[in-house]
């Protein structure tokens, strides 16, 4: 990975500065915190839509921006080194960065919207993070898969969101969990609850909106370890804990989060063993955990709740670890496949430490935070009230193969023999990218051997928050005594030691089961490729090309359009009242018609647009007859220049192709026909009505004593109306301009 | 008053002329740029007027209302001529860089300044016929500009664009007549009120379809716009820009005026139309864009699908949706343009218009891909860039009218415009180029770089400035909005006071 020699300089510097000062910050918050609960600051932004930037700092937001500064911190040292001299790390630093503020503008904004703005701002920055191997297209494809997936359930939790906040009648958080009761018995809460999961478990990767998880690992590993386990898929899970005071207790969450979380640990665990990459098996051990933590805050039990709090922290640390440690590794040695690594712990032995302590953690072993997490999850599961013996089973399932994979990730790459040349000699790496693990695993333990450390600081207030501070956490402890959760313990160390014994065997059968089964990941090309398919069949549908075409449905939905509204509105014209007919009348109606056939049944060109030169020349008869001569001679003027005009156009124009033609159209003579009755009609219709006279009036009596012009329709045109006029010199001027540089640019490219 | 209601009109066509004159020289580009610059300032100017007091009106020719032309500007049209000055004066200095001698010789800069003199006329005129005169200037002018290099697919397309336009024109025409013979006035404030005593109300609402046809296709709605996407991909990348930016919004501009001002006595029946006109045009809009590959195909596309939720924000015709539809069209037009002119630049350094046979930009020319995200996850409709809120206002209005449907439906196509907008991202930019080739800005002269970014970069600042304080812009629409649902404050400045 690393390229050249040269540091990254600023780039490298600045991300590692504003991370490390924004933990001291929050860090520096906790007493606060602890004290009053929750702080709340409010800043205005769109006041009109009632958005604004206001904040909130309590337990589970501090947690929340401990983690993402903290494990930040230690990210953007790592990526210092572990990217060193990359061309692109100016860009990378400062989406790393820009993900990481918005993370936090997300798990501190008090206004939905505000959250909703950060939130997108994750998908956005992850959206470049995961293609930032965009030359490949495999990158290109994981980046895509992410956006869509996750931008898909965020424009349902968009919706939802403002359901949420219509509900309440405020959009923000501090009104909207008092609100509770309300917004669960409001007639949209069903809607309100269904958006928002659709936006918590595409953005948490649950089960079936997973598949884009696994994928994402296209990223650089620091990547990874910090937006897609750490911190971004948590997002959802922040949510469902957010709005958990407001939205939680009704069956219809309960179900949802529990057999969503349920069903995603269980599977996840399963397809985690079932990997050889280090990395995607990572990968799905976050998946394992996102069930968790959503199948917890499906329940109410202070218990479930206590869980949730701590093993959202066990998780961070090991996890985010056990990543930067696959990152050494595959940084070290070139490969992060299971069955070629070995024997690493003589040319590693930090890492490996290192690693030791996370998966130990990982795997729930005492004196770890991990243990006293699992502890705390059978309590949780056991307090479920429906169904405890479901949700003990799938929690004691999942952590029995995380307790496998833990083995097979952070134990046997170290310490079993090596077996295969590795691709590149193992080394030690830089101690930049050995601060992160380190730390994290240091804390693992640290936080289990003294859990108040957590309890006062951050659990008990984060537990309050979740619960809306109707609850106590309970307590963390080592020993609890010989209880249910104890021996659930033990059962879980057997099962899962057993299951690392005969993981190989286990992992083949697992690949041919998956194999066999439903693949959504698979299922997303042949999705894009409908989407494709019924675009382009739309597309040649619509916009075929043809002008015949679209002129066609254009006068029909004219047609269709007036003839409806007729028909809608019963506008219907009584038979107009016929005066004396005279021959002369019926000559020129006679003439209209035959130019109209002409135009319309004639193959040559030239000679429908000489009908159409008669049907104008009867229409200037029909002025003349009714005594108006001076518009008559224009219609004469005007039919002549465009019948000699179009004539000439057309002559020039060879390349209007006749393709696809026939002379015989009935389709159009039938839709020209009616087109030409409907609007016929409407016109009798209107002639109904009075004319007002207001306009014609003034004109006739200003023309002469106001305008000094004894013809009132020159009076008109220069004067009463003269902007018309000189808009259409304008248009006569500029159509002779556009002729000129048509005639200039097609001159001699006749063929 | 009413120089500053003349001016915006009268600055283009000056312009015009000049720049005519001067079309042999080098001078005939910077007089288009000094005489965008100047329709800036008068913008601002009316502008500020509107702003302070109110709807304002004057009588051309000094002959009262209804009998003369008045020119009226209310805070929507105002707005409309600012950002037509912001898009010109852009578009005008892009044009430096991007048009050759030959169409400057065959008239490009005059061309350019009548079509914005029409659209101009267009957002201020107060009378029907007038606004078709305006009409007919922007179509003979926007004819003129698409054909000027004179290749076959640009003819093909012009009279694609021409025909189907005129249809339009002689429907808009009709329809005057109709009106006319029904309420013996052109005048539009006049109208508002003469149409309260039309009889058969029933005939009103027939002539008002007629309408809502002729400016439909000027907007481009389904099933109406095939002259867009046949069209906008061939000429110049100035012309196509000024087009996407600016051509369609004067018929949604119309359609807003015509169906809120006038025809507002039916809107059970004309605006559930417009509803399911607003649904079908949003889809098809962004299928259509997704079955493309070619850069500015797959960008027409999006401003059929875009016109869409302008016309939603019409249909639901809350004060809610018209405050969206005011704030979509002006982030609209800024986005819209702005994507155009980086598609030239980016035709010029990659050698294509087919994504898929170009790219390398991201790695080469990482100024671009800035540019051009910013303009394209607006036009998505990301947060926090000025289409989200667009959308947002648009999707709250829907959602509290209870269309739940429709709110759906608009956020559905919100994810499909990300697809598309992605795909020319993941194409052009990240992929590395087919031919091996390194793009960079560099391989277009000084003297062209720089006037098309500053151009790009304007826009992009002004859609960044627009997310992130969104605050004026929404107050300011909501005052507009208001106007439009309360016109007595616009009959009233056009007819005097009542009494």
């Amino acid at each position: 990975m690393a390229g050249g020699r040269r540091g990254n300089g600023l780039a490298g510097v600045l991300p590692i500065a504003i991370s490390a000062a924004l933990f001291l910050y929050f860090l520096a918050m906790i007493p606060d915190v602890a004290a009053s609960g929750a702080l709340v600051i409010h800043w205005q932004w769109v006041p009109s839509l009632d958005i604004a930037l206001s904040w909130r700092l309590d337990g589970l937001s501090l947690t929340f921006a401990l983690l993402i500064s903290g494990i930040g911190t230690l990210v953007m040292l790592y990526s210092n080194s572990y990217l060193r001299g990359h061309p692109q790390y100016a860009r990378f630093a400062l989406f790393l960065t820009s993900f990481m503020l918005a993370m936090l503008g997300l798990v501190l904004s008090d206004n939905l919207i505000a959250l909703f703005v950060f939130w997108e701002l994750t998908t956005i920055t992850s959206y470049l993070l995961i293609g930032f191997g965009h030359e490949t297209p495999k990158g290109r494809r994981s980046a895509l898969q992410a956006l869509f997936v996750t931008g898909a359930g965020a424009l349902a939790m968009l919706a939802g969101l403002i359901l949420l906040g219509r509900a309440a009648g405020s959009f923000e958080l501090s009104d909207i969990l008092r609100m509770g009761p309300e917004i669960r018995a409001h007639e949209h809460y069903t809607a309100i609850l269904i958006l928002v999961l659709a936006g918590a478990f595409t953005k948490s990767a649950q089960v079936p909106f997973h598949f884009w998880l696994p994928n994402a690992m296209a990223a650089p590993t620091p990547v990874s370890a910090f937006l897609h386990s750490a911190t971004m898929v948590k997002a959802g899970v922040y949510l469902m804990a957010r709005l958990h005071p407001t939205l939680s207790g009704t069956d219809a969450w309960l179900w949802s989060l529990t057999i969503a979380g349920a069903v995603t640990a269980v599977y996840a665990s399963f397809k985690a063993l079932s990997q050889t990459d280090l990395k995607q098996a990572l990968a799905y051990t976050t998946l394992m955990a996102l069930g968790t933590l959503t199948l917890f805050l499906g329940q109410q039990s202070g218990y479930a709740i206590t869980a949730f709090a701590t093993f959202l922290i066990v998780h961070s640390l090991y996890k985010a670890a056990l990543f930067l440690v696959v990152g050494c590794i595959d940084h070290a040695t070139g490969t992060r496949e299971a069955e070629v690594l070995g024997g690493l712990a003589r040319a590693m032995p930090i890492t490996a430490a290192a690693a030791a302590l996370s998966a130990l953690s990982m795997a729930g072993f005492p004196p770890f935070l991990g243990f006293i997490g699992k502890e705390l999850k059978y309590a949780g599961a056991l307090a479920v009230a429906s169904e405890p013996m479901f949700v003990a089973g799938a929690v004691l399932l999942s952590n029995a193969l995380m307790l496998a994979v833990a083995g097979v990730v952070a134990f046997r790459p170290f310490w079993r023999r090596n077996e295969q040349p590795l691709p590149r000699a193992p080394h030690e790496a830089p101690w930049p990218m050995l601060a992160g693990p380190v730390i994290l695993a240091i804390l693992g333990a640290l936080f289990g051997l003294w859990p108040d450390l957590l309890q006062t600081t951050l659990v008990d207030r984060t537990v309050q928050a979740v619960t809306g501070g109707d609850l106590e956490a309970k307590e963390l402890k080592l020993w609890a005594g010989v209880n249910m959760p104890l021996i659930l313990s033990i059962a879980t160390f057997v099962l899962g030691l057993l299951l690392y014994a005969v993981h190989r065997p286990l992992r083949r059968g697992l690949q041919a089961f998956f194999a066999r089964m439903i693949s959504l990941d698979g299922r997303w090309d042949g999705f894009l490729d409908a989407v494709k398919g019924l675009s382009a069949w739309q597309t040649r549908t619509i916009q075929n090309g043809r002008l015949q075409s679209y002129l066609t449905i254009t006068f029909a939905v004219v047609l269709v359009t007036l003839g409806g509204t007729m028909l809608a509105r019963q506008v219907w014209p009584a038979a107009p009242e016929v005066g004396e007919v005279r021959w002369s009348h019926i000559a020129i109606v006679l003439l209209i018609i035959g130019g109209t056939l002409l135009a319309a049944f004639t193959r040559s060109r030239i000679t429908a647009v000489a009908g159409l030169g008669v049907v104008g020349i009867g229409v200037a008869m029909v002025f003349i007859v009714f005594g108006a001569p001076d518009v008559a001679i224009t219609q004469l003027l005007v039919e002549t220049l465009v019948v000699v005009l179009v004539a000439v156009a057309m002559l020039r124009l060879p390349f209007l192709d006749r393709k696809g033609e026939s002379d015989w159209r009935p389709g159009h003579l039938l839709l020209g026909t009616a087109l030409g009755a409907t609007v016929t009609a409407i016109l009798l219709a209107v002639l109904e009505t009075p004319l007002d006279r207001r306009l014609t009036d003034f004109f006739e009596t200003a023309s002469w004593p106001e305008a000094f012009g004894r013809n009132v329709v020159n009076v008109i045109l220069v004067d009463f109306r003269a902007l018309d006029t000189f808009g259409e010199i304008a248009v006569v001027v500029i159509a002779a301009l556009a002729a000129y540089a048509l005639l200039r640019t097609t001159a001699g490219r006749r063929p | 008053m009413s120089w500053i209601l003349a001016l915006p009109i009268a600055v283009p066509f000056a312009t015009a002329v000049l720049a005519f004159l001067a079309r042999h020289s080098a001078a005939g580009r910077w007089l288009s740029v000094a005489g965008n610059a100047a329709l800036l300032v008068a913008a601002v100017l009316l502008m500020g007027t509107v702003w302070n007091e109110g709807v304002i009106a004057a009588q051309m020719g000094g002959w009262p209302a209804p009998f003369g032309i008045t020119l009226v500007a209310d805070l929507l049209s105002g707005v409309m001529v600012l950002i037509t000055a912001i898009t010109g004066l852009a578009v005008s200095v892009y044009a430096l860089g991007d048009i050759n001698e030959r169409k400057e010789y065959l008239g490009y800069h005059a061309l350019f300044n009548v079509l914005i003199a029409g659209v101009c006329g267009a957002f201020l005129t107060g009378d029907l016929f007038n606004l078709y005169v305006w009409f007919e200037v922007m179509l003979i002018a926007s004819f003129g500009l698409l054909i000027l290099g004179g290749k076959p697919e640009q003819i093909d397309g012009g009279i694609k664009y021409v025909t189907l336009n005129l249809v339009s024109t002689i429907l808009f025409l009709s329809g005057i007549g109709l009106l006319y013979g029904m309420t013996g006035t052109l005048n539009m404030a006049d109208l508002a009120q003469a149409v309260d005593g039309v009889e058969n109300q029933g005939l009103l609402t027939v002539v008002a379809m007629t309408f809502m046809i002729a400016f439909g296709v000027k907007a481009a709605v389904f099933p109406l716009f095939f002259w867009l996407p046949a069209a906008y991909h061939t000429p110049a990348f100035s012309v196509s820009a000024v087009f996407a930016g600016l051509l369609t919004k004067v018929g949604v501009y119309a359609l807003i005026r015509m169906f809120t001002l006038i025809f507002d006595h039916d809107t059970g029946f004309t605006h559930t139309i417009l509803l399911w006109v607003a649904a079908f045009t949003m889809v098809t809009g962004v299928l259509g864009a997704a079955a493309q590959s070619d850069f500015r195909k797959i960008l027409s596309f999006h401003i059929v699908s875009q016109i869409g939720y302008m016309i939603l924000g019409l249909a639901l015709y809350t004060p809610m949706a018209l405050v969206g539809a005011v704030f979509y069209l002006v982030h609209h037009i800024v986005v819209k343009a702005n994507l155009f002119l980086i598609a030239g630049v980016s035709q010029r350094i990659t050698g294509g218009s087919d994504v898929y046979r170009i790219g390398g930009l991201y790695k080469s020319a990482p100024l671009l891909a800035v540019l051009f995200i910013i303009p394209a996850f607006s036009l998505a409709g990301f947060p926090p860039l000025s289409g989200f809120w667009a959308k947002y206002i648009i999707v709250k209005a829907a959602l509290e009218a209870q269309g739940w449907l429709i709110a759906g439906i608009a956020l559905a196509v919100g994810l499909m415009t990300i697809y598309s907008m992605t795909k020319i991202w993941a194409e052009a930019f990240w992929k590395a180029h087919p031919d091996g080739r390194q793009p960079r800005l560099t391989d277009m002269p000084q003297a062209h770089r720089r006037p098309m970014l500053l151009a790009i970069g304007g826009l992009a600042t002004l859609t960044v400035i627009i997310g992130l304080v969104p605050e004026p812009f929404v107050q300011f629409a909501e005052r507009a909005a208001a106007q439009l649902l309360d016109p007595a404050a616009y009959v009233a400045a056009v007819l005097g006071d009542p009494g």
